[in-house]
């Protein structure tokens, strides 16, 4: 298939899933302290919670991406002989692209996220209180579970935003489909083909997680009444 | 760790000559998008099922893969077909600028097209029924009516899409263009300093962006100022 380079890209897809599905995880783990800074009474925290979201959404991807790749790399050799280690660091660009794109959707589902509380009624937070909770077992039994109802629809969107933007980090030399398709496109000289190829991979697994996505809407919404119009 | 203002200092010309280029990408890209994407969002909401879905396709698929592989499919894949390497079309889709601005006007278009079908479709019952009571024209009833009050609802989600393709723009870098974040690849290449390079880079869209917010802050002010919430 593809003049044999179809597995090749197949393997590339594989690890565009794996860092799609890692540097969620990790924005989902930034993009929660994100939204709990920014709803912290404490001014301070909250500024900060504000800054990080505000700038980070307000840079191009690639921007960032170049940035803590090349610059974190220059960072690590300038700091590591400082602790007494010698060699040359070279990043592994798998490492860096999950630091990078996690980094950069902790701050979008930060914005999701506090919205998503901010919607949940008063009075929940406040039941929980009354029963002698505290507050990280409110945060965590109460608001967190309801939250995410709210939130799914922002997730949707956002997961969806961070797998299209997975193809950037082939610009740092991660071997994932794009890069593959590079390859191939550069030894057969057919890149529309290759493209095309990885279009529809990519179409693939945007349309498999709007399946998902959607059933997993339908389970947490389970005893939430909607009108009828 | 020292920040070497002195680098950036002496390439700020070669980032203004940037700023100029994402400029026009964004202009021009934009300007496109918007053509396409009005017909396509009347087509979204039509009831007609020969009418709807191949534009639901368009904007299906279009949303569904990444920017930068519409990019690769234009600038690098069309070359493969003889068939345009002979055409008339050739000397402009051999162009990094003119294949850019094309791949980044098809994305926003479909993002638009959405974003104003959802508005059309949204349109107050009693506006349409105000212009049919005045014996409006189909077309007369679109033309006054229904696309200015939805495009003035869509001016909030449409802000969104507008700073999404401002980022989006920086896609041109990898085909060669020297736009904000081409400059940026260039000081690095040049003086091995990515910090000063990609902050430099970062500073200028960041302020743009803060740029276009205000700019449609006014906007929403001017033209949706009947929907704002009343005080006193």
């Amino acid at each position: 298939m593809l003049n044999g380079y179809g597995a090749n890209i197949v393997d590339g897809a594989w690890l565009t899933l794996q860092l799609a599905l890692i540097s969620m995880a990790l924005a989902c783990v930034l993009g929660l302290a994100g939204a709990a800074f920014r709803l912290s009474p404490v001014r301070w925290l909250a500024w900060l919670g504000d800054l990080y979201s505000t700038v980070i959404r307000g840079i191009p991807d690639l921007v960032l991406i170049l940035l803590i790749f090349y610059g974190g790399q220059d960072l690590l050799n300038r700091l590591a002989p400082m602790v007494g280690y010698e060699d040359y660091i070279d990043v592994n660009p798998f490492a860096a692209g999950i630091f990078t794109l996690g980094f950069i959707f902790g701050a979008y589902l930060s914005e999701t996220f506090r919205g998503a509380f901010i919607g949940i009624p008063k009075g929940q937070a406040e039941a929980g209180m009354a029963y002698g909770m505290s507050s990280r077992q409110v945060f965590f039994r109460i608001l967190v579970p309801q939250m995410i109802r709210l939130a799914i629809p922002g997730f949707t969107n956002n997961w969806l935003v961070l797998t299209k933007a997975t193809a950037l980090i082939s610009v740092v030399g991660l071997q994932d489909m794009m890069f593959k398709a590079k390859q191939a496109a550069d030894a057969t000289r057919e890149p529309f083909t290759f493209y095309l190829a990885v279009a529809a991979l990519y179409l693939i697994l945007t349309s498999v997680s709007l399946l998902v996505l959607r059933l997993a809407e339908r389970r947490y919404s389970v005893g939430v009444k909607v009108a009828e119009l | 760790m020292i920040f070497d203002y002195t680098v950036v200092w002496d390439s700020l010309p070669l980032y203004m000559s940037g700023l100029l280029i994402t400029l026009k990408l964004l202009a021009i890209s934009l300007v496109l998008g918007l053509i396409i994407a009005v017909p396509l969002a009347f087509m979204r909401v039509s009831k007609r099922a020969a009418v709807n879905l191949p534009a639901w396709l368009y904007t299906y698929v279009i949303r569904g893969t990444p920017g930068l592989v519409q990019l690769f499919l234009i600038y690098y894949g069309l070359a493969q077909f003889d068939a345009v390497r002979d055409s008339w079309l050739w000397p402009w889709l051999s162009s990094a600028t003119f294949c850019a601005c094309l791949a980044f006007a098809v994305n926003t278009s479909a993002y638009t097209a959405e974003i104003l079908a959802g508005s059309l479709r949204s349109t107050p019952h009693g506006e349409i029924e105000a212009a049919k009571a005045m014996g409006m024209s189909r077309f007369l009833m679109y033309r006054r009516i229904v696309l200015p009050s939805a495009v003035r609802r869509a001016l909030p989600q449409y802000s969104n899409e507008v700073i999404m393709m401002l980022q989006t723009t920086s896609l041109a870098s990898i085909v060669t263009l020297v736009d904000i974040t081409g400059a940026a690849r260039t000081v690095n290449s040049q003086f091995y300093l990515p910090f000063e390079a990609y902050i430099t880079a970062g500073v200028f869209y960041l302020a743009l962006t803060f740029i276009l917010v205000r700019l449609f802050k006014r906007a929403e002010r001017r033209w949706l100022a009947y929907l704002a919430p009343r005080n006193g």
